[in-house]
């Protein structure tokens, strides 16, 4: 058995160890080191908890974390670099039934009402309520948004009538039962208010995330990352764990802060994000945009493609989520090692939301083995198409749309864009002339410089290739 | 329909009005295609080839009597004109406002004419311009010429037997023809000055790297006519430009001249006197010359030799010069029309007036002559004005009462919880607001390259939760002892599964 105090040194080392985790993620050579550093944390947490603080069911528990462990370290190797926002949605849910259940446990424990008393006791009540009201909403939303992700669930955003007065229903409920629930457990009761608000919470989650729009699921998926780490920290709060508390608050703040650069990325309010549905807030023009002659777009082939290509010094790569569904990404790869055989300088621009999840698109790139030193991120990249002579945008519609700098009117106006139309020529690949998610006309297909190159991504990038 | 090219009669012409590759793209359009034998001889396109692309193999009389549309280059001239009749669709170089005769007798006949130089210079039909690639080939012959009868190198070098300097080139007029030439030169080495009477060009003159010459003249006229084409000048402007040139042609070896004003004979520029102020060897090659020559000395078709050795190049047939290329660039510059006018891509064509590019090039239908078209909407022009309003601010200004109203709130938040809370609450209290900073500061560092790895190495390290599940195994508590043990579990897949997920991605990121 450790002192206590060991236990305390080892949960301080832990957090350090997290902190550097995080903070190596500031570039790709560190963050190899920062996330063993994650590991060696880890390690010493349960190690110190075990060995400090477990006094029996050593069997049990060993069973679970190897069962556990084994499940998880499957799921990571088998995963599919697409698929990596479901998997996180996923392991999210995890994070929140662990909390819901946690709270229910310590609840439970009937050496609860010895060891606190008066407003100690309230305020621990009030902790255990919100670390599974967090821990609650985190885990249905999660498994919303991984069946969301997993095409299992319409990507539409669901529209119920007087959605937000619900929300708000389910706010006051929730508010209601956690004052009965403070009230019955000073008595000795409580379990059925504790119970019912589980229920609004996992309403609440669920009803939170189908409201939202394939489009905004970036912002949904690290929200939840954010959620998952308030519940760890209410947790903490409850167990008076200063180790919980300090991941939870890391964690959480982390997912914040990811939410907010979606969200800029999108020009998007955070509030109107959560309350769902885009364009439906906003107004009217989507429609009234796209009845506008535009004009005529230029369809290019696959050979003309090639040649433009090979013809190009200076060459952008745009990808966009549909580059990952056509799994073309190491097709592109391909292109660009052919390209960067013939001296062309090929580099990659990305939009902070192109993708399902913040940074999917360079995981996917870099899955693909394309060197990350060639993938610019957008605000790095925009100064610099003017002379790029092809820009190629692969699945990727509202990223590279002008009008949401030109058209106040625009339900994307004031979304920060690539702007490929300031190169040479650009050429999109797409599969038909269908909006993107935003449901927006995009008047770049029709700028004199653009050429259309249409077809399933993969199979026309690989004939391109071939013709490279 | 069947397409008829017949072989050009017109003497030197070499150019032919479609090659097999365009030949293969107008049959895929549902036309038949037919040449009449050796048509493409002269440009080193052979019977075979037309024949493998699907052509048929004729002879001019099946041609003009039995094709529908017929492609030509040059006008027609000779008799051809007789072998029209009402129906048929002509596609050619016409020339109408130099050729009234030729128009009207192919009004007569009911032919329906298309004049490819016709074509309005808008930036849809560009890809029709005919006139612009001919201009091209012209100019880059221009300096093929001239590199020819110049009888020293371009470039300048220094080699063991000794110091050559650049050949230094000036080019008048930087239209289309002008700018090829100057890449041409360029590329060649040369040292390239270049001259223009619109001040606008001078950005696409210094985009090839070449000099733009100034006059030493203010004046807010510019020299910008109608469509993009260049106007005459004031006696004043033309004065100052004489100055230019003779200084010039003392130091330069070379001179393009492609000084051409739409409907006038073309301005003299190169005076006999500036010739001959001209090194031994110089050369002059002259674009306008079948506009009766930018230069005074010039004679069309012709080289002329001064007496102080320099060549003075005349040839109207530069393009033709280059037969391969012209032929290729013009038929698929046909090639494009006959797309626009094809649009269900049946082999029918449809001449339809709507189409602002249709109703510019045809100069006679249905036995009426629609030469000159009306004015075209010069769509491009307003529109590219319009997006000058353009980057509209949508961002609102950042309050300065909002941050100060959160904080004042906040703080009375915080004194408020102080004022209830027990010492315990607030020592956790305090971490967690620290640590919230402290993340705050960590996670704005992360490359946003690396945001999916970030949320699932958090994710792995949010499940420390599972210390509170390990506080609870412990229980004497049967019911909390197993739900301590799912959440384990549970908690375990997520440590594992999070660190091994980002370890593969970290993984790939390689340079």
């Amino acid at each position: 058995m450790m002192s206590q105090g060991i236990v305390t040194v080892s949960y301080i080392i832990a957090t350090i160890l997290f902190i550097l985790a995080l903070g190596g993620l500031s570039n790709q050579e560190t963050a190899r080191r920062g996330n063993w550093y994650g590991v060696i944390g880890m390690t010493i947490a349960l190690l110190a908890t075990i060995l400090g603080v477990v006094e029996r069911h050593y069997e049990i528990l060993f069973v679970a974390l190897l069962i556990g462990g084994s499940i998880g370290v499957i799921l990571a190797r088998r995963v599919q670099m697409t698929q990596m926002p479901e998997l996180v949605a996923v392991l999210h849910s995890l994070v929140g039934a662990a909390a819901v259940a946690v709270g229910y446990a310590s609840f439970m424990d009937p050496g609860r009402l010895s060891h606190f008393s008066g407003v100690e006791l309230t305020i621990h009540d009030i902790e255990t309520y919100l670390g599974v009201l967090i821990g609650a909403v985190t885990f249905s939303g999660s498994v919303i948004a991984f069946g969301k992700l997993s095409g299992r669930i319409s990507g539409k955003p669901l529209t119920l009538p007087g959605r937000h007065f619900f929300n708000l229903g389910l706010l006051l409920g929730a508010i209601w039962f956690g004052r009965e629930f403070v009230l019955q457990s000073a008595i000795g009761s409580g379990m059925e208010p504790l119970i019912i608000m589980t229920v609004i919470a996992l309403l609440f989650g669920i009803h939170m995330v189908m409201a939202i729009g394939g489009a905004d699921m970036p912002v949904v998926v690290s929200m939840l990352n954010s959620y998952s780490g308030w519940a760890a920290a209410a947790t903490g709060f409850m167990l008076g764990n200063d180790l919980l508390i300090v991941t939870g608050a890391l964690v959480g703040s982390s997912g914040a802060i990811l939410s907010y650069i979606m969200c800029r990325a999108m020009n998007r309010k955070f509030i109107a994000v959560i309350a769902g549905g885009f364009g439906t807030s906003g107004g009217t023009s989507a429609s009234s945009d796209s009845d506008e002659d535009q004009g005529e777009v230029a369809p290019i082939d696959v050979h003309e493609t090639a040649a433009l290509l090979a013809g190009a010094k200076e060459v952008m790569i745009i990808p966009g989520y549909g580059m990952a569904v056509a799994q073309a990404q190491h097709t592109v790869y391909e292109i660009t090692k052919a390209l960067r055989a013939k001296k062309i300088n090929v580099r990659f621009g990305i939009h902070p939301v192109a993708g399902r999840m913040p940074g999917h698109m360079n995981v996917l790139l870099a899955e693909a083995k394309v060197p990350y030193d060639i993938v610019f991120e957008m605000d790095e990249i925009n100064v610099n198409f003017p002379e790029v002579d092809v820009s190629i945008v692969i699945g990727a519609n509202d990223i590279v749309n002008p009008s949401a700098l030109t058209d106040p009117d625009s339900p994307i106006a004031g979304m920060p864009v690539l702007e490929c139309w300031k190169g040479k020529a650009s050429i999109v690949l797409k599969r038909s002339m269908a909006t993107g998610y935003a449901g927006v006309q995009n008047p770049l297909f029709f700028k004199d410089n653009t050429r259309m190159l249409f077809g399933d991504a993969k199979e026309t990038l690989d004939e391109v290739l071939k013709v490279l | 329909m069947r397409i008829g090219v017949p072989r050009e009669i017109h003497g030197g012409e070499q150019r032919v009005a479609t090659t097999p590759d365009v030949a293969t793209q107008l049959i895929r359009l549902g036309y038949d295609v037919a040449v009449e034998s050796q048509v493409g001889a002269a440009a080193n396109y052979s019977d075979y080839a037309y024949k493998a692309a699907g052509c048929e193999i004729t002879t001019a009389d099946n041609i003009w009597s039995k094709s529908q549309i017929i492609l030509k280059v040059r006008a027609p001239e000779n008799g051809e004109t007789e072998k029209l009749s009402a129906g048929q669709t002509l596609i050619s170089f016409l020339w109408p406002a130099q050729n009234p005769e030729l128009v009207k007798e192919l009004t007569d006949r009911g032919v329906t004419a298309m004049a490819m130089d016709s074509v309005p210079r808008i930036s849809r039909a560009q890809k029709m311009d005919a006139l612009s690639s001919m201009a091209n080939i012209a100019g880059y012959r221009a300096i093929v010429e001239a590199a020819q009868h110049f009888g020293r190198f371009f470039t300048g070098q220094i080699t063991a037997a000794g110091k050559v300097p650049p050949a230094i080139v000036m080019v008048i007029g930087a239209g289309v023809a002008g700018l090829a030439a100057i890449g041409a030169a360029k590329s060649m080495g040369a040292i390239v000055r270049a001259f223009d009477t619109r001040p606008e060009v001078k950005e696409q003159v210094e985009s090839m790297d070449a000099d733009f010459l100034m006059l030493a003249f203010e004046d807010d006229e510019g020299g910008s006519g109608e469509g993009g084409y260049a106007k005459t000048m004031s006696k004043e402007f033309i004065d100052a430009e004489m100055t230019l040139f003779r200084e010039q042609a003392k130091e330069v070896d070379i001179i393009i001249t492609t000084a051409l004003i739409p409907g006038r004979p073309a301005p003299k520029l190169i005076m006999a006197d500036m010739v001959h102020s001209m090194k031994d060897g110089s050369v002059v090659v002259d674009l306008a010359a079948e506009q009766g020559g930018n230069c005074e000395l010039t004679e069309a078709d012709k080289v002329v030799k001064t007496e102080n050795g320099v060549s003075i190049i005349g040839y109207t047939d530069l393009p033709s010069r280059m037969a391969a290329q012209s032929s290729q660039l013009y038929a698929t510059n046909l090639r494009h029309l006959l797309t626009d006018m094809t649009p269900e891509k049946d082999g029918n064509i449809v001449n339809s007036f709507d189409d602002e590019v249709v109703r510019g090039a045809t100069v006679c239908k249905d036995g009426e002559t629609t030469y000159p078209p009306p004015a075209p909407k010069l769509s491009a022009a307003p529109k590219k004005a319009e997006p000058a309003p353009a980057p509209v601010v949508v961002k609102e200004k950042p309050s300065v009462m909002g941050p100060v109203i959160g904080m004042i709130v906040g703080g009375l938040v915080l004194l408020g919880l102080g004022a209830v809370a027990p010492e315990s609450f607030m020592a956790h209290f305090t971490v967690f607001v620290l640590s919230c900073f402290v993340g705050y500061m960590v996670i704005w560092n992360v490359s946003p390259a690396l945001h999916t790895p970030l949320m699932s190495v958090t994710n792995a390290i949010s499940s420390i939760i599972v210390i509170g599940a390990l506080l609870q195994i412990s229980a004497t508590n049967a019911t909390i002892m197993w739900i301590a043990a799912a959440t384990v579990l549970l908690t375990s897949i997520n440590i594992a599964g999070g660190f091994a997920v980002t370890h593969r991605m970290l993984e790939m990121f390689r340079r």
